[in-house]
């Protein structure tokens, strides 16, 4: 579509966002420059773009002045460019020409003195852009209704029922032989003390019963291909050398196998079989065989127990990993968290003193299920008083600056637990401030506070057996100022329980590289906007639930578990998603064939016909990334909304002020 | 690598047997220096009582005259040390505080421009000079002995982090292992020695000294090793204080590291200052002869000898 | 040669993409972190669209720097396109010098979203740096040529 250079008429919007752009830069002087730069119908600024009428005032102008370009000059379009793409929409403009400009994260918000004149050169490189961009067309396509949720602890749990209670499919992949994460790994939770297992095992149980459901458990997802709406997924699927469609989980293969080895359920606590389930509540209630501790995988052919105890037949030894490929509409990460391993505090003495041990550690102490039977004990003696200590790799420059939010709740927890458990203990704990910060969790800490329990203001320095009085004797001995007294104390106890730091998953890296995702600067996964849109991510119809975003206590998860299945839910719903439409195309006549192109593509999207000699873009295939665009050398190929000349434009406006009038660029 | 020495007044006085045993190992080693030209008192723990700017200067015209001479300015007294690198970091974060201290220096026809290299005694054999030369330049294995590493605490803070970990620093036991000494866990490796109040408030700090002296032989060390001057000097001087105050008797031969490298070298106990101890180390050197015997029985023994 | 006035200013350009590097200057923004004013952002959805042309149309516009910067190596959203940046890169630097301009007035770095901090050290650091080389002026060497 031809325009002649009269008929561009730009209408240039500047926003104050409040003081937030108005404080710094001044929006009138920026206004009145924006006037008199060429093409620009009209320069206005009001207090709020983005608000009703600030909108109107827009889609008025578009209607009454005629303008077929808007430049916004606010906050990042990272924020509201779908916002005044809309805008122009219902004025009947084509979406993508609105170019927006950042004076806000980019200029008004970061710099003290010389943003106004930033905001000047960067509105005149928008406008110049502007002058250049075309109407383009917004194709859709449909949405498979399926999703799939990675990872089978609380969150994805959750978000798995939920999106199969509104009747679509579910692929749920777990890399443990069971669901149930760290949640069904735990006592009691917090603040209401309900047994985790009573209200979780009926969740894994509705999962596996759920005909919506497809459980995966000991798989990985290794492949992610395709975009919002339309993913492949290849999922490997790990030998169990049991079958489970044979298997009835009547658990005799367990009780004979004759090979032991740590159960990584009860942290090393506890022992468990070559052939198990990692505990007894598993879903699918169906053992693996681990092939590092079997005698019959590494012995080639010896013991052979559970072959010839079990009656359906189901142990096979001829299993071999598979590959299952899975087409969804929608992914949601739940992948979960990790305990940090203290042992690199060493001054704490884990690992040193078997009586200091992590909360997860503990946690499986205090379980009915657990490798003691619910006794707290170590070495069968059951200990007098306890030690809790808070913020261990956490808040802490020199491992994890952040707050791991769940720990001062069940270090109340635990001190409850134990003066239920052993009469007469004495619990101290030694913390820096106590984050009881949700529903239910204040009351809960005044309720511990009248039970025998011991607050110490201070962070350990170490955690000694050197016994300096008769007192210390056989005892830990934990050596903290107590701030709030302003003096060092030395308090003997028979256990110390460390309060580690919630971490990413030690493969947290990969995971994100596997679904395009990125992380945080701590680590975790990073959410599309920490407030406005904390599940969803920079990658489109992929989303992140539970503690893989940020520690978080249950009630938390579980929210971003249904928030989860919300967003997946809603773009099943829609059923259709629209295209990116800045993508690339080759312009036939320009193309001498040189294939330079062709194998650029990250996804493929071009192919070379041999017959016309050409390349050739599919368009639905195309992200518009623009690498081809620039590798051309014939300068065929051409990238939509991003094309040579409205940057090039955008950059001689950039700069107009650097340089003496009379040069020409 | 070029270095310019700092010893500081109490090596140069009261911690002569340490200076003493600097020299003697630090030449064995090849590890040229010359002393820095016109040292003054680092400060010590007594100026920041006078003034904040003085205990600042002090060191910061040390700092200054090491950065004429080019070269990396070592020290061996934890003390000197913690004030030089306290002053160096704090001038360096605060633009207000070098101008009033180049004031004060530029009295004196001296400015501190912010690149002085400062390294501790430690640092230099452990990084620069490195333990496998150390471990092939002993010729007295200390086989046998029992060593306490005491690492002592105002250094922790500043001196560990800049070559070693300040939660659980190990470098020091990594010395004394490249001797073939035995290293013993020290409880209260960093705890803390009373400092000069084994001087000023004895009822504090002969109790101090007298923990580290019972955590010592809780754990069947045979000496105690330091990197401190002052910690030499508290541990060795004030045993029978210490032993009034816990309500025993102590024996406990103290020594400063370059005193027992030189022994694991070779060199003359004399040359070692290990005459001034006011323990007298001869427990130790019992010790290693036994030990020396016993490797040599053993070798016989086993056909390699 | 332009001689610069006391009070001169360098102008830099800075070409970051979409999904990392702009994001991680949004952070800065949304931090409060405070930085030099020297560098104005032209956005690109991968550093992997910059053509070697751009480069040179800035420091003929008048900029005395230019940086790009885009997602880590490993973290390109669209997979490799910061690998095509790298290569780039690489030949348009002997490139520069061959031209006339001091390569260290180009700058490429990997800034991820997370990382404002970052984004605000490099933006000091280069504002510095080119403030100490002084205005380049390419439109003189131009017509010199």
């Amino acid at each position: 579509m031809a325009e002649s250079k009269n008929d561009v008429r730009i209408g240039v919007y500047v926003c104050h966002c409040g003081s937030n752009i108005a404080g710094t830069v001044d929006v009138d002087d920026l206004t009145s420059f924006a006037q008199q730069q060429g093409s620009v119908a009209v320069a206005r600024n009001y207090k709020f773009m983005c608000s009703e009428p600030g909108q109107a005032l827009i889609k008025k102008d578009i209607e009454e002045l005629g303008l077929n370009r808007v430049v916004v000059a606010s906050c990042s379009p990272r924020m509201h460019e779908p916002t005044f793409r809309r805008v122009c929409e219902d004025a009947n403009l084509n979406p993508y020409q609105l170019d927006m400009c950042n004076i806000r994260e980019q200029c008004s918000w970061v710099h003290k003195s010389g943003a106004t004149g930033k905001a000047k050169a960067l509105v005149s490189a928008a406008i110049s852009r502007a002058y250049y961009l075309q109407p383009l067309e917004r194709r859709e396509v449909l949405v498979t209704p399926a999703v799939l949720v990675v990872g089978g602890g609380i969150a994805g749990i959750q978000a798995a029922l939920k999106v199969a209670e509104a009747g679509h499919k579910v692929y749920l992949v777990e890399r443990e032989p069971s669901i149930g994460g760290h949640m069904i790994q735990l006592d009691k939770t917090f603040p209401t003390l309900d047994c985790s297992a009573c209200i979780l095992t009926p969740k894994m149980a509705a999962v596996k019963a759920h005909p919506d459901i497809e459980l995966m458990t000991y798989s990985e997802v290794v492949d992610v291909q395709g975009y919002v709406g339309n993913f492949r997924v290849t999922i490997r699927r790990k030998p169990r050398y049991v079958d489970e469609s044979l298997c009835t989980g009547c658990g005799i293969c367990q009780e004979k196998c004759p090979w032991k080895a740590d159960s990584e359920f009860d942290c090393g606590l506890g022992q468990r079989k070559a052939i198990y389930t990692p505990f007894p509540q598993a879903v699918p209630n169906v053992p693996v065989i681990d092939p590092e501790h079997c005698v019959y995988i590494q012995k080639e052919g010896k013991c052979g127990a559970c072959l010839k105890f079990c009656e359906r037949g189901a142990i096979d030894f001829t299993q071999k990993e598979k590959m299952v490929d899975v087409e969804v509409g929608a992914i949601i990460v739940a992948t979960g968290y990790d305990l940090m391993d203290p042992s690199a505090i060493s001054r704490l003495g884990y690992k040193r003193f078997p009586n200091v041990i992590t909360s997860m550690e503990f946690e499986r102490l205090c379980n009915a299920t657990g490798p003691t039977g619910g006794h707290i004990t170590i070495d069968g003696k059951e200990p007098k008083s306890v030690a809790i200590i808070h913020c261990v790799g956490s808040r802490d420059e020199k491992y994890h600056t952040y707050c791991s939010r769940v720990c001062c709740m069940y270090a109340l927890k635990f001190a409850h637990l134990i003066g239920e458990k052993i009469e007469g203990a004495q619990v101290y704990q030694f913390y820096i401030d106590m984050r009881c910060y949700g529903k239910g969790f204040e009351e809960f800490y005044q309720r511990a506070s009248s039970e025998a329990v011991n607050f110490v203001r201070g962070r350990p320095a170490q955690v000694t057996d050197f016994a300096m009085t008769p007192e210390e004797k056989g005892k830990l001995v934990v050596v903290c100022e107590n701030t709030l007294v302003g003096r060092p104390v030395r308090v003997p106890v028979d256990m110390v329980i460390l309060c580690p730091a919630m971490e990413p998953r030690a493969d947290a890296k990969e995971v994100a590289r596997r679904f395009n995702l990125s992380q945080s600067a701590d680590g975790f996964l990073l959410e599309k906007h920490a407030k406005l849109d904390p599940v969803a991510t920079a990658n489109d119809g992929v989303f992140i639930v539970g503690c893989v975003q940020g520690p978080k206590d249950i009630p938390d998860t579980v929210a971003q578990g249904l928030a989860g299945a919300a967003e997946a839910l809603a773009l099943i719903e829609k059923g259709r998603v629209e295209l990116e439409a800045a993508t690339a195309f080759v312009n036939e006549a320009a193309c001498s064939g040189c294939k330079i192109c062709v194998s650029l593509c990250p996804y493929s999207a071009i192919t070379f016909s041999e017959t016309e000699k050409l390349s050739h873009i599919n368009e639905a295939l195309c992200k518009g990334c623009g690498v081809c665009v620039a590798a051309c050398p014939a300068g065929a190929i051409v990238g939509r909304h991003f094309t040579d000349q409205q940057i090039l434009a955008e950059v001689a406006a950039l700069l107009v002020d650097t340089r003496p009038a009379t040069v020409a660029v | 690598m070029s270095y310019v020495y700092y010893p500081g007044c109490s090596l140069t006085g009261t911690a002569r047997e340490c200076e003493e045993s600097i020299q003697s190992v630090m030449r064995f080693l090849g590890v040229k220096w010359t002393e820095l030209e016109d040292w003054n008192c680092c400060g010590a723990a007594v100026a920041t009582g006078v003034s904040y700017l003085l205990s600042l200067a002090l060191p910061a015209r040390n700092l200054a005259l090491s950065e004429k001479t080019e070269a990396d300015l070592v020290t061996g007294c934890s003390r000197c040390y913690l004030n030089l690198i306290r002053a160096q970091h704090y001038i360096q974060h605060n633009a207000n505080l070098k101008r009033d201290v180049n004031a004060v220096l530029a009295e004196a026809g001296i400015q501190y421009a912010g690149t002085a290299r400062l390294r501790h005694l430690l640092d230099v054999i452990i990084n620069d000079v490195g333990l496998d030369t150390v471990a092939e330049k002993v010729t007295q294995p200390l086989s046998g002995l029992q060593v306490a590493a005491y690492y002592g605490c105002c250094q922790g803070m500043w001196t560990y982090a800049q070559f070693d970990s300040t939660e659980d620093p190990t470098c020091f036991d990594r010395l004394l292992a490249a001797l073939g000494a035995e290293v013993v866990y020290y409880p209260l490796k960093q705890a803390c020695c009373g400092g000069t109040l084994s001087m000023s408030k004895r009822a504090v700090g002969a109790p101090l000294i007298g923990d580290l002296l019972l955590a010592a032989i809780a754990v069947e060390a045979d000496c105690i090793v330091t990197a401190c001057p002052l910690c030499t000097f508290n541990l060795n001087s004030f045993q029978n204080e210490a032993g009034r105050a816990k309500g025993t008797k102590f024996n406990m031969p103290v020594l400063f590291v370059t005193q027992l490298m030189g022994l694991a070298f070779g060199l003359p106990p004399k040359t070692l200052g290990l005459h001034r101890n006011v323990v007298p180390p001869d427990p130790v050197y019992r010790k290693i002869a036994a030990g020396a015997a016993a490797s040599s029985a053993e070798a016989v023994a086993s056909g390699t000898k | 040669m332009v001689v610069p006035s006391n009070n001169w200013e360098p102008t830099i350009v800075g070409f970051l993409c979409n999904w990392c590097a702009y994001q991680g200057a949004d952070l800065a923004g949304t931090s409060r972190m405070t930085y030099a004013p020297n560098v104005r952002i032209v956005r690109v959805m991968c550093t992997g669209r910059i053509d070697p042309t751009f480069v040179l149309k800035a420091f003929q516009s008048g900029a005395d720097g230019v940086i790009v910067a885009g997602c880590h190596p490993g973290d390109c959203h669209y997979s490799e396109g910061n690998y095509k940046t790298i290569r780039r890169v690489t030949l348009l630097r002997k490139l520069l010098s061959q031209m006339g301009i001091d390569p260290e007035r180009f700058r490429l770095e990997w800034v991820s979203a997370g990382e404002g901090a970052k984004w605000a050290q490099i933006a000091d650091e280069m504002s510095a740096a080119i403030k100490a080389k002084g205005p380049l002026a390419w439109w003189e060497t131009l017509k010199e040529a």
